[in-house]
């Protein structure tokens, strides 16, 4: 089994994911496949193949730098749960070293 | 033991928009006006790169000798944070736009080269309010948030705290010069986190390392990597082990303290931004970029060593900042005089931006005010005294050089028959000191001197008085 429980875990906590011990058994097994059939295409050689950075075969969409309208703070607030005088209203993040 | 020193530099780009949405960058703007659905990270809305944050780049890898990559790709680093709007920062992982670079400073032992393993581009972060209005919250704007940066990293080749701020002055003015940066530590628009490590001196291994962050001044740099050396050393030599780790600089203590770091918050997970395009970079587009670049520091502090004959010091006092070495030059470009234009820019006009705290732009002295007055003194229509009194006058109230000198009767006098009955009567009422002088007390010169500009109100001309003086006290 290329990825074990305790991975699993891992990465959900890194995601911020919750899910069941039943619903972790799914997920090792689902992963697991897949994980499996990527280990497959590992035997094909790619030596001297460029990686596959990007599906699209163009390179810079860009832009000029020019000012545009943004969001009324109103706008810009109101999907927020909660706010406070203009700022958007976190739980406590504490401020290191201080 | 020898310390070994690493620094990653994050500079903020002054383009108007963010790099990948047109809000505009403005510092200090009311919270949450300069937000939209791409820096807000709201679902579907796609990032498209401002071009100018890759005209920037290009500017600081040429000006770095760096390798410019033909292409270069965006990459997400995930971690949640609540600064961080989307999960994730776009930044560049593998392909970087710049690498292999190189950054000369000044160090006591002459010219060090410091190399730059690579710089990339990546997107700022809002700002936490943590201040007591919020009370077990915290307050966020996102103003900053997507703020084009580029992120500079050293090779590990910086010995002592001195050579890191050395290194970081020198950034500063290349960034200043390019005109890509303000180079501002206090509002944050150049931050610099340091990678310390000791080992044994020439030892060929690396000691573990710690990142030291938060330092906010050149002061603070120097004070946090000294500090840091030494607690590790002490721990070496205590027999103890050095714990890698992330520390905070805190200023108040003057120490640093190791951050409480969630385990595991070092895995970024980094994969390629799918939601943009690689970005690829041919000669012709570095040719456009390349013609944009100005005279850099170095090669302007040259010329004015060789060309204008100014000392090593001089040139680099004057190069120190773009805006002072224009000033000079176009001070220069109506007095045609080198040394005595830069006596003046380096003494009296370093001395007014101190004391009236002002940019050189907002000065009333603009470069063709003070190039007449350095006219004025050359042809000896003025004296130095008075030269600098119409400098004075002018630093505060403006008005033209020739102007301020009819007025207050400023002229220098170059009449031989004025200065003869200015120099006969200051003899005639210090009579004792004439005779100490004609008895061989000759440092009294300086006494007559001052005696007779003052009769003169400073408008004798002190080398025709020399020569009348010492004639009269043969």
């Amino acid at each position: 089994m290329p990825v074990s429980h305790a991975e699993i875990l891992k990465i959900a906590k890194l995601a911020k994911l919750e899910f069941s011990e039943k619903n972790l058994e799914k997920l090792s097994k689902d992963l697991n496949n897949i994980l499996n059939y990527v280990e497959l295409l590992k035997e094909i050689d790619t030596e001297n193949i460029e990686t596959l950075d990007s599906i699209h075969e163009t390179g810079n969409v860009l832009r000029k730098d020019e000012i545009l309208s943004s969001l009324s703070k109103e706008n810009a607030l109101t999907n927020a749960p909660e706010t406070q005088n203009g700022f958007f209203k976190v739980p406590k993040v504490v401020q290191e070293g201080n | 033991m020898e310390a070994v020193i690493g620094l990653e530099v994050h500079i903020q780009l002054s383009t108007k928009t963010k790099a990948f949405c047109s809000c505009k960058t403005t510092y200090g703007n009311e919270e949450n006006t300069q937000t939209c659905p791409v820096c807000l990270g709201m679902p579907g809305a796609l990032p498209v790169l401002n071009k100018e944050v890759v005209d920037f780049a290009i500017k600081l890898g040429l000006a770095t000798n760096s390798k410019i990559a033909e292409k270069s790709i965006f990459s997400r680093k995930n971690y949640f944070y609540p600064d961080l709007t989307k999960g994730y920062q776009i930044s560049q992982y593998d392909k970087p736009i710049l690498e292999n670079g190189k950054l000369e400073i000044e160090t006591e032992n002459g010219l060090k080269s410091i190399g730059i393993t690579r710089i990339h581009i990546e997107e700022d972060t809002g700002k936490s309010n943590h201040s007591e209005n919020f009370v077990n919250s915290t307050g966020l704007d996102f103003n900053r948030c997507g703020t084009a940066l580029l992120e500079i990293v050293s090779e590990p080749e910086i010995k002592t705290s001195k050579e890191a701020s050395a290194y970081l002055a020198k950034l500063r003015q290349l960034v200043r010069y390019l005109e890509i940066c303000d180079g501002n530590l206090e509002e944050g628009s150049m931050r610099c986190d340091a990678n310390i490590s000791v080992r044994e001196t020439g030892s060929k291994k690396f000691g573990t390392r710690v990142e030291v962050k938060n330092m906010n001044s050149y002061k603070n740099v120097e004070k946090a990597i000294d500090y840091e050396i030494a607690r590790q050393i002490k721990v070496l030599e205590n027999g103890g082990k050095i714990i890698q780790m992330t520390a905070l600089w805190n200023a108040d203590k003057n120490q640093t303290i190791p951050m409480r770091t969630k385990e595991d918050s070092q895995d970024y997970r980094y994969f390629p931004e799918p939601d943009l395009v690689p970005l690829l970079i041919d000669e012709n587009w570095i040719d456009e970029i390349r013609k944009t670049l100005p005279e850099l520091p170095k090669t302007r502090k040259e010329r004015f060593t060789r060309e204008l004959c100014l000392s090593d010091y001089e040139a680099n006092v004057l190069t120190s900042a773009k805006e002072l070495a224009d000033y000079f030059e176009k001070t220069l470009e109506i007095s045609k005089d080198p040394k005595l234009t830069a006596n003046f820019v380096s003494g009296e006009v370093l001395r007014l931006l101190k004391e009236t705290k002002s940019e050189l732009s907002e000065l009333k002295i603009t470069p063709e005010k003070l190039g007449k007055i350095l006219t004025l003194l050359q042809t000896n229509k003025l004296n130095l005294q008075n030269a600098k009194k119409i400098f004075d006058e002018i630093a505060q109230n403006g008005s033209e050089p020739e102007k301020i000198m009819r007025e207050k009767g400023l002229e220098q006098s170059l009449d031989t028959n004025e200065l003869e009955t200015w120099v006969s009567e200051v003899l005639a009422e210090n009579p004792n000191e004439a005779l100490r002088f004609k008895s061989g007390e000759t440092k009294l010169q300086a006494f007559f001197m001052g005696k007779i500009m003052q009769k003169s109100r400073g408008k004798a001309n002190a080398q025709l008085v020399t020569k009348v003086l010492l004639e009269k006290l043969k």
